[in-house]
């Protein structure tokens, strides 16, 4: 949406940065409480939720949280995600794109081909992190998992929960690096020359969608 | 257990500092020999004696074997197996089932509690159950499948090799308790010894397979076994041939930790310096003007392209 009388153009609903939000807060919860498991150096972790075996309960139902909350992400942005040839194109100069020279780079629609993946990936690995989870979570069902498996899903469920935090990392990063961009999740609008810079294709939509 | 006063801890889970490690034991081992066992159970009695713990009372399936597995009560369990070798030549081979106590011990090494799992210098491996959280990832360490998680309080057990008792020169409730000598306790060198001369005996009585069960694959043990047929570990109530801990658990908290983290502190890293380095991606005059004209005149929208 357009807002003429500032140049600014609308990217996310009050509702949508709610959502972003607590799915944001919870998974930065979640990457706490788990690595204060995985990683003894990091066990002063579990002091902020109470000790050891707080960290233990909390985390799988936190887990659950997010299943919700990402869910809700999910349901939002999936169509606006889906890939397409020009994301190719602009992987292909993903070079060009971190040393800023963007006259290389194709024009991107809502989201970039980064962005898209961030998307997916955090998609597929929260799935995942949820199905070995269930296999951990012995204090619940304990009784329907062999050892065997439970040991598979600890080693799947820490490699799924490091990319996790790899891929969280980069999407932070991203929105630091590219200036303009974190008001978009914080006041839901973003500056039209940002729009015009770095989601030219979407701009253009946006003003047609728009009655004059 | 319970930490009361320790200066001769050699490994503590999640812990990579020193620990208290000046006062030097000698090592210790627990020798079960089969071939004595006559299946009394009064080392399962003196277990739960000794711990004060009682097992819920059981049903009977057929088998002297009650209760039907190590439970977090039941530390020590005789499991009886039937197996004819040879026809009509009945053995009846009764196993004191129990923790080991593994030299490279899987449940110490998963552990993800300070100071849950120590392992002191007489290489008995302790649970220190109030630093246990119940995540139960020393089930998943453990290569003999021994540690339970209580339904009631979600902690985990296991036998101690009454380290009570040893640690103010006592032998274990079991090893005392049996009427046969099938259980004797001293210093590992000791029982080795102790289990040739069992294992010359057996050979020379028909038992050419006899050997001690003391296996390498997890550094050797702290309880160890005399058994008639050592070449089939397997006949007596499924005993691992060559127990190792897992390789995914090896995986798991061995090389993925420190891989890990400096995964992720480089990729965080890589971030700072590309910042420092390349600049913020930032919007200009220019482009601000341009989305201007795309705003107000969408017609020429692409002029700009």
């Amino acid at each position: 949406m357009i807002e003429r009388r500032h140049g600014t153009v609308g990217r996310y609903t009050p509702g949508a940065r709610v959502n972003h939000w607590l799915n944001g807060i919870i998974l930065i919860l979640l990457a706490m409480s788990g690595m204060s498991l995985f990683h003894p150096a990091m066990f002063f972790l579990s002091d902020l939720f109470g000790g050891g075996t707080w960290t233990r309960i909390l985390h799988p139902w936190l887990g659950l949280a997010l299943l919700v909350t990402f869910t809700g992400l999910f349901l939002r942005f999936w169509r606006y995600n889906l890939w397409e040839r020009s994301d190719s194109l602009w992987m292909r100069h993903i070079g060009d794109v971190v040393t800023q020279h963007e006259e290389n780079v194709p024009e991107v629609g809502r989201y970039n081909a980064g962005q898209k993946i961030v998307f997916w990936g955090m998609t597929i690995l929260i799935l995942v992190l949820a199905a070995s989870g269930v296999v951990m979570w012995d204090a619940r069902f304990g009784q329907y998992f062999s050892i065997e498996q439970k040991r598979i899903a600890a080693v799947v469920h820490a490699a799924a929960a490091v990319i996790t935090i790899g891929l969280w990392i980069i999407h932070v990063y991203a929105a630091i690096w590219v200036k303009g961009t974190v008001r978009a999740m914080t006041r839901g609008s973003v500056t039209g020359g940002w729009a015009w810079k770095h989601h030219r294709k979407w701009l253009h939509e946006e003003v047609a969608k728009e009655p004059r | 257990m319970s930490t009361l006063q320790s200066l001769d801890i050699t490994r503590r889970s999640a812990t990579t500092s020193p620990s208290p490690s000046v006062r030097e034991t000698e090592e210790v081992a627990k020798l079960i020999d089969i071939s004595k066992c006559i299946g009394c159970k009064a080392c399962q009695a003196a277990c739960y004696e000794w711990n004060d713990l009682r097992d819920e009372i059981g049903i009977n399936i057929g088998s002297y074997q009650n209760p039907h597995d190590l439970t977090e009560n039941t530390w020590t369990l005789m499991r009886f197996s039937e197996v004819e070798l040879e026809d009509d030549k009945l053995e009846w081979l009764i196993r004191k089932d129990g923790c080991m106590h593994c030299a490279d011990p899987g449940c110490l090494k998963a552990c993800p509690s300070p100071g849950a799992i120590v392992q002191y210098s007489n290489g008995i491996v302790d649970f220190i159950s109030e630093n246990c959280i119940g995540c139960g990832y020393c089930v998943k360490g453990c290569p003999f499948n021994i540690p339970r998680i209580s339904k009631k309080d979600q902690k985990a057990y296991k036998c101690t090799l009454c380290s009570d008792r040893v640690s103010v020169g006592l032998e274990p409730a079991c090893a005392k308790a049996c009427p046969t000598q099938a259980i004797s306790f001293g210093t590992k060198t000791d029982m080795i010894e102790l289990a040739q001369t069992r294992v010359t005996d057996l050979n020379e009585r028909g038992y050419d397979k006899a050997g001690l069960y003391d296996p390498p694959g997890v550094g050797g043990t702290h309880v160890m076994y005399v058994l008639q047929h050592a070449d089939r570990p397997d006949l007596y109530s499924g005993l691992p041939k060559d127990p190792k801990i897992s390789a995914l658990v090896e995986v798991w908290k061995g090389a993925a930790k420190p891989i890990a983290l400096i995964g992720l502190g480089l990729t965080a890293l890589f971030g700072f310096f590309h910042y420092v380095t390349a600049g913020p991606n930032e919007v200009d005059e220019a482009d601000e003007e341009q989305a201007k004209k795309t705003i107000d005149q969408p017609d020429e929208k692409r002029d700009g392209g």
